[in-house]
This record gives C-alpha cells, sequence and structure tokens, in this order.
C-alpha cells in the first residue's frame, strides 16, 4: 500500500471512530436542555430522574468523544504536514476558533452541568446545560466551515509557487461563510440530533419492551420521537439543499453520487443501483428526469456526466454512489419509523406493538450509519483533491513520514479504539441495566431549595 | 496594529506561549496527580478522592492544549507541520498517553470490579506519567534544536530526539508537575490523606531543584542560543528573581497551613518558568542545528499579517470571556473533595 493510502486509512479509521460520540452529545445536549427547561417549568420529579440519568450517558459519550478528539486536533500536522502548511492561514484560524470559543465553553460548563447537581441551584445548573449544548453546537460550526472550505474553498488567494506556494485569507466572513458551508452545516447538525435522538428511544423503547421503569421510559420515548420527527423531516430538506448545493459547486462529485455519465437533460435519479466506471455504465432502479429536477428544479436542465470530467479528477464512483443511496435510504427510513411511532404514541398502541418497540430498539444504529455513511461520500466524493482544484490528496501529505510510522501507529489506534469501544459499550450496557435511579425523583442539595414538594 | 513597538508576529509569539502556559500550569497538577496517584494513593476511597480532585477540572484544562494546538496551526503553520510530522512516533505516543488517562479518569469508578480499577488506576498512572515525560522531552528538543533541512522539513529520527538534554528536561517536568500536582492534592485533601500527600511536597521541591539546577548548567555550556538573549539584555535575568522567590514561598506555606498560597506560588512559578523558557527561544519556534540558518522562527513560519490579525481579534474576544467563567466554575468547586453518588 502507498503512504497516501495508508495516511487516508489512518485519517478515515480514527475519524470515523471519533464521529460516533460527537454527534450523540450534540443531541443528547438539545435534549438535556429540553429535560431541565421542562423540569424547571413544571418541577415534575420525573424530569429531574430524567436529567439525572441521560446525563450520565452524555457523560460517558462526551468522555470518548474528548480522548479521540484530542487525536484529530494533531493528525493534521502529523499525517498532512504539506496541507497543513498550504492551508494553515485559512483551516487554521477556523480550527483555533473552535478551541477558543467551543471547546472551553464545552469542557468547562460538563464540570457543573456533571458535578455541580449538589453545588448549585437549579437555574444555574440549567445555564451550565445550554452553555454544554451550546458549545457542542459551536465546535459543529467551525469544523464543518473549515471542512466546506476545502468542499468549496472561497476568500482567499494563492500566494508564492511550486513547493512554497499557500492560501491566505483575503475575506474573513467569504472563508466563514463559503459557498457549501451553511447548508453543510445544517445537515450535519440536524443529522447529530437525530443520533441523540434516537439513541434516546432506542433505550426508553428496550425498557418498555422489559416492562421496566415505565412512566421514565414513555417520556424518554415521547421526547427522544419529538426531536427524531423533526430531525428526521430537517434532514431530508437540508439534505436536499446540500445536494443542490454540490450539483453547482462540484459537479465531479454529484455525478459520482448518483453514476451520472452522460452530460444532458432529463437526468435520473437511481433508486439502487451499480455502477460499473471501466464501461463507464451505471445499471439499477432510475427514474428518469428526476436528478435534473430536484437539483435545478427542472426536468429539462442539464446535469454534468462523469464523461465530461477528466479521468483523473474523478473520485471513485461506485464507492460514492453506494455510500449516498446508503445515507439517503436510511435517511428515509427513519423518517418512516418517526411517522409510524408517533402514530402509534397518538393512538396509545406503541406500548403493545412488539415489532414497533424493537424497531425502535435498534434505531440507534440508523442515524449512526447514515452519519458515517454521509461524512464518507462528502471526502471520497471529493477525491483527488483534498482542498478542491487547489491540491490534490497526493500532494498533501508528510514528506518525511514512512509507511512503516503510518502502519505503527494505525496499530496502535486500532488496539486502542478497539478496547475503548468494548469498554464504552459495557459501560453503556451497565447504565442501562442499573436504569433510572429512584432516589433521583427526590432532588437533594441545592437543588431542592425553591422545590416545592421537593426534600423536607 | 502596533502594541507598543510589538509587531503581529511577537504578539502571536507571546500568545501561543499564553495558551501553552496556561496548558502547563492547568494539566500539570491533573498529570502530577497521575504521576503521584499509584504511589500516594493506596486504598480505593483515597484513589477516588485524587480522581474526583481533578474529576471536574481536567477536561477543560486539556482544552488549552487543543487550542493551543489550533493557535500554532492558525499562527504558525509551518511549526505545526513541521514538528507533529517530524516527532510523528513521539507526538503518537503522547497521543495514546493522553487518551488512556482521559478515558482511565471517565471508566475507573464506573464498575466496582477489582480487576476493572486495577487497571484503569495503572492506565491513570502510566498515561500521565508518559504524557508529562513526552512534553518535557519535546521542549527539550526544541530548545536544543533538531535537525532541518532546507526545505523546512525535519531530518532526524526518532531514537535522536531521545538524547541526554531532552530526556533531561523530560525528568524535570515529572518532578515539577509532580510537585505541583502535591500542592493541589495537598489543597483537596484532608485527615491522613493529606498528612501523606505532604510529607511528599519538600522531597517533590529538592528533586526539581536539583534537575533544574543540572539542566541550566547543561543549558549555559550546551546551548548557547537560549543564553544568548540573556547575554543580550541581562535584565531578562530578573525574571528568575520570582521564580527562586516563589519556590522557595512553597514550604513556607505549606508548612503555615496555607495550601492555596502554596499551590498560587507553584503556578507563578511555573509561569515564570515558561517566561525564561520563551524569553531563551525568542525568536525561534524550532530551532535548527546543525544548520541554525534552517529554523523556524515567528517570522519566516507565520501566517499572514491579515490572518494573524483576524486571530487576534478571536482571542481578543474569546480569551477574556474563557477566563472569566473558568475561574467562576474553579470558584463552585472550591474546597475539599467530598464523595458522592456523582463522583468518579
Amino acid at each position: 500500500m502507498t503512504t497516501e493510502l495508508l495516511a487516508r486509512l489512518q485519517f478515515a479509521l480514527t475519524i470515523t471512530f471519533h464521529y460516533l460520540y460527537p454527534p450523540l452529545s450534540i443531541g443528547l445536549g438539545v435534549l438535556l436542555v429540553a429535560i431541565e427547561a421542562a423540569w424547571l417549568k413544571t418541577k415534575n420529579p420525573l424530569f429531574h430522574q430524567m436529567a439525572r440519568f441521560w446525563t450520565k450517558v452524555f457523560a460517558l459519550t462526551f468522555a470518548i468523544g474528548v480522548a479521540t478528539g484530542i487525536v484529530m486536533e494533531f493528525e493534521f500536522g502529523t499525517n498532512w504536514a504539506t496541507y497543513s502548511r498550504y492551508v494553515g492561514d485559512v483551516f487554521g484560524s477556523a480550527l483555533a476558533a473552535e478551541g477558543i470559543f467551543a471547546f472551553f465553553l464545552e469542557s468547562g460548563f460538563l464540570a457543573v452541568l456533571l458535578f455541580g447537581w449538589d453545588k448549585v441551584g437549579p437555574k444555574l445548573h440549567f445555564f451550565a446545560t445550554c452553555m454544554v449544548a451550546l458549545g457542542a453546537h459551536f465546535s459543529a460550526i467551525w469544523i464543518v466551515v473549515a471542512n466546506s472550505w476545502m468542499q468549496t474553498p472561497a476568500g482567499f488567494h494563492i500566494v508564492g509557487d511550486g513547493l512554497h506556494a499557500r492560501a491566505e485569507v483575503t475575506d474573513f466572513w467569504a472563508m466563514v461563510f463559503n459557498p457549501s458551508s451553511m447548508d453543510r452545516l445544517t445537515h450535519t447538525v440536524v443529522g447529530a440530533w437525530q443520533a441523540g435522538a434516537w439513541l434516546m428511544v432506542s433505550i426508553g423503547a428496550w425498557y418498555l419492551l422489559k416492562q421496566k421503569h415505565r412512566e421514565f421510559a414513555c417520556l424518554s420515548v415521547k421526547l427522544g420521537l419529538t426531536l427524531s420527527l423533526i430531525a428526521s423531516v430537517l434532514t431530508l430538506a437540508t439534505g436536499d439543499r446540500s445536494a443542490s448545493g454540490v450539483a453547482r459547486n462540484q459537479p465531479a462529485k454529484f455525478a459520482a453520487l448518483e453514476g451520472h455519465w452522460q452530460t444532458g437533460p432529463q437526468a435520473p435519479l437511481h433508486v439502487v443501483g451499480w455502477v460499473d466506471a471501466q464501461t463507464e455504465t451505471t445499471r439499477g432502479l432510475a427514474l428518469p428526469g428526476m436528478l435534473s429536477w430536484l437539483a435545478y428544479g427542472s426536468a429539462a436542465h442539464p446535469v454534468t456526466g462523469l464523461r465530461d470530467i477528466p479521468r483523473d479528477e474523478r473520485p471513485p464512483v461506485n464507492f460514492t454512489f453506494q455510500l449516498f443511496h446508503l445515507m439517503v435510504g436510511i435517511g428515509f427510513a427513519m423518517i418512516g419509523l418517526a411517522l409510524w411511532a408517533s402514530w402509534a404514541l397518538w393512538r396509545k398502541t406503541l406500548e403493545n406493538s412488539r415489532t414497533l418497540l424493537w424497531l425502535l430498539v435498534i434505531s440507534v444504529l440508523g442515524p449512526q450509519i447514515a452519519n458515517q455513511a454521509g461524512w464518507w461520500v462528502a471526502e471520497v466524493g471529493r477525491q483527488p483533491w483534498i482542498v478542491y482544484k487547489l491540491l490534490r490528496t497526493s500532494q498533501g501529505l508528510s514528506a518525511v513520514v514512512q509507511a512503516n510510522q503510518i502502519v505503527a501507529s494505525m496499530i496502535m489506534f486500532t488496539g486502542v479504539y478497539l478496547l475503548l469501544f468494548a469498554a464504552f459499550v459495557f459501560l453503556l450496557n451497565e447504565k442501562i441495566k442499573h436504569g433510572p435511579d429512584e432516589t433521583d425523583l427526590q432532588p437533594t442539595g441545592k437543588l431542592a431549595l425553591g422545590f416545592k414538594g421537593g426534600a423536607a | 496594529m502596533n502594541f507598543g513597538g510589538l509587531d503581529l508576529n511577537t504578539v502571536w509569539f507571546v500568545l501561543v506561549g499564553v495558551l501553552f502556559t496556561g496548558y502547563v500550569i492547568l494539566d500539570g497538577f491533573d498529570l502530577g496527580v497521575g504521576v503521584l496517584h499509584l504511589f500516594v494513593a493506596r486504598r480505593d476511597e483515597e484513589r477516588r478522592v485524587f480522581l474526583n480532585a481533578i474529576g471536574p477540572v481536567w477536561d477543560g484544562n486539556e482544552v488549552w492544549l487543543v487550542t493551543g494546538g489550533g493557535a500554532l496551526f492558525a499562527a504558525f503553520p509551518a511549526v505545526y507541520a513541521t514538528v507533529f510530522s517530524g516527532f510523528y512516533l513521539a507526538f503518537m505516543l503522547l497521543l495514546c498517553a493522553l487518551i488512556f488517562r482521559a478515558v482511565a479518569i471517565e471508566f475507573r469508578s464506573k464498575h466496582p470490579a477489582q480487576q476493572w480499577r486495577c487497571f484503569w488506576d495503572r492506565s491513570f498512572a502510566l498515561g500521565s506519567f508518559t504524557s508529562t515525560l513526552l512534553i518535557g522531552v519535546a521542549m527539550g528538543n526544541i530548545a536544543w534544536g533538531v535537525p532541518i533541512d532546507a526545505r523546512g522539513e525535519f531530518a532526524g529520527t526518532f531514537l535522536g530526539l531521545l538524547h541526554p538534554y531532552a530526556l533531561l528536561m523530560g525528568v524535570t517536568t515529572v518532578t515539577l508537575f509532580a510537585m505541583h500536582g502535591a500542592i493541589y492534592l495537598a489543597l483537596k485533601t484532608e485527615g491522613e490523606l493529606q498528612a501523606r500527600v505532604r510529607e511528599r511536597i519538600n522531597p517533590l521541591i529538592i528533586a526539581f531543584i536539583l534537575s533544574y539546577v543540572l539542566l541550566t548548567l547543561a543549558t549555559l555550556l550546551y546551548v548557547p542560543h537560549v543564553t544568548e538573549a540573556f547575554r543580550r539584555e541581562p535584565w531578562f535575568f530578573t525574571l528568575v528573581v520570582p521564580v527562586v522567590l516563589a519556590i522557595a514561598n512553597i514550604p513556607r506555606e505549606v508548612n503555615r497551613g496555607r495550601e492555596f498560597y502554596a499551590f498560587l506560588s507553584s503556578c507563578a512559578a511555573m509561569a515564570g518558568l515558561m517566561a525564561i523558557f520563551g524569553v531563551g527561544n525568542y525568536p525561534y519556534l524550532v530551532y535548527s542545528q546543525p544548520f541554525p540558518e534552517h529554523s523556524l522562527t515567528a517570522f519566516n513560519a507565520a501566517s499572514s499579517p491579515k490572518t494573524l490579525g483576524i486571530m487576534l481579534t478571536i482571542a481578543l474576544i474569546g480569551l477574556p470571556v474563557v477566563l472569566a467563567y473558568s475561574i467562576s466554575i474553579y470558584w463552585i468547586f472550591r474546597g475539599k473533595v467530598r464523595i458522592d453518588k456523582m463522583s468518579y
């Protein structure tokens, strides 16, 4: 294997494992804000119990998110040194802003969220929870802005040439609001909301199946499902916007998403299919004209085909195609499941339908797979570029890092991450088996102050 | 923008230094607690007290390193690229150690089995020790100089980074963090455990002073470019005075039972040490030897003035806010550790 492929695999491994956790923190963060707000408003102790339980789950996901995230902050420098020199002026500032505006906020107030229950009053605790959730969203903003700049660079100029060429900022706000950043940000954030929301639904549904903690489980399913429903519909809307952005800004990626070869109007949309890049054909079930219509609002609008993209500027087509269709398929399935479960909840038949409850239990995998597939599409679909149309991935590598060093570090990370994942699943399972704490129905310490009907 | 004759590059040299100083002072005591974990805390209850002493704050403390890394990327991309790709294996080890340290804190007390706790106790201690040592070795190499070629790329080897001067800096860092951690623990513990922690402070101070004196001698003898700033501007030597006073003040405050002042003294000493390190190295961010002309400096490795200006605006908005709420959060968690059901 080449150094380039190894370096890409290493990044894929570390970022994929890392990205299991931040979406859960973002999604659960929103839900914790909702739970604590409901508790402050209604003083219903069930909300306090929920806040306590879901905070523990949140803490678990957050811990691994932080531990694996620190690798990401330095991996640009270790494996992509030439890229780092090239983009540091632009990309680095977004990353530094993430540190100052997001990470400090998140981890600072996390202390109050986790350990402040008996030390601060309910309002201050609520404020801390809001700050943690806000910090998680700020983090999403800056990192998606940075990545979007790699997809659709803007607000910069190239200074120097050859080895000394680099991108320098000319307009900071044009860099931040580059053509794809807002569409991709909204899509990423609602995808993250789904990850957290379906986790809550899933654990709640599990308790309902096992007929344990009924009140707690019903309320968790109800709350989780509300966010799931909203977020899954928003995922579709933002995904649509994001895709038409790709059609305009990254025609090669767009053509690869759909295995579209021949430029022309009436471009078809594939429901399923298989791409053969050798013969430049795509077989499968297709809806004629739908691609043109979805991307440009008119079936007569031409869509650029891959044959008009030079061979050395085409991404791996079938890989991008399949993962894109996996993501979209799961996206629609989540909307369907959210509608079905909401309807059952409204008709009060949810608790009796074991099939539906089982589906809800496994639903937690849906957004995780779709989020990962989506990011793989975004990154693989940009190939062979590391910064679109400016710098090839093969040009961005670290000049001094050898293949065997990458292999050694990959073996290390694989071992460490497998261990972490096993420990995470084990501890999450323990938490779920233990369930919500009955004593949490009675707030203690400062939280109990100003709490009518609370601890005497 | 102009700050009393300071140019933007120097301002960013100082700011990156401030971020790393923040990291050393704050995560320094977390790592120090980790180094002492197996030796000083023996029973399960005591180990829980140690973990909960840093529990609410270690995470925010580590962010100083992450933000320092981001700031280095933004302000001095060439340094970020050369150092992290050049020190590849060393950094992978550091990242691995930091991961273990982090999850060990979170996971250890979440399951009662003795083997589980024993495993994570060791991970916490070993992760903290390795991180501390590697941070010191990295700083030692930055001061000593590393081979840099004409393209600005690292031209040495992993084993070449482990020379005696760098290792001495590593040992000095371990003793410094252990001392700092012990003082922090004296502040957060009580009773018999506190008495045991207090006994460790003086030996650790002595160990630190010995290794620091050795390090300084080695610097004077073998690292002339670092001492040059002091020869050129002798008044920089006044920086040494507060450091010596601060360290001398630590045993005095500990004996009087004023752990908080001892801790502040320790923080001040570390800030002073970092300032001396910064003054000695300025303007070099990575000194190149044997070819000093290939060195990466605050000027030839920096981003454009426009970006440095934008980043300065971001820092001036962000850092005061960060400091304000960080101090408030430390205030909320002041006082001795109490184990409750949310504790580790």
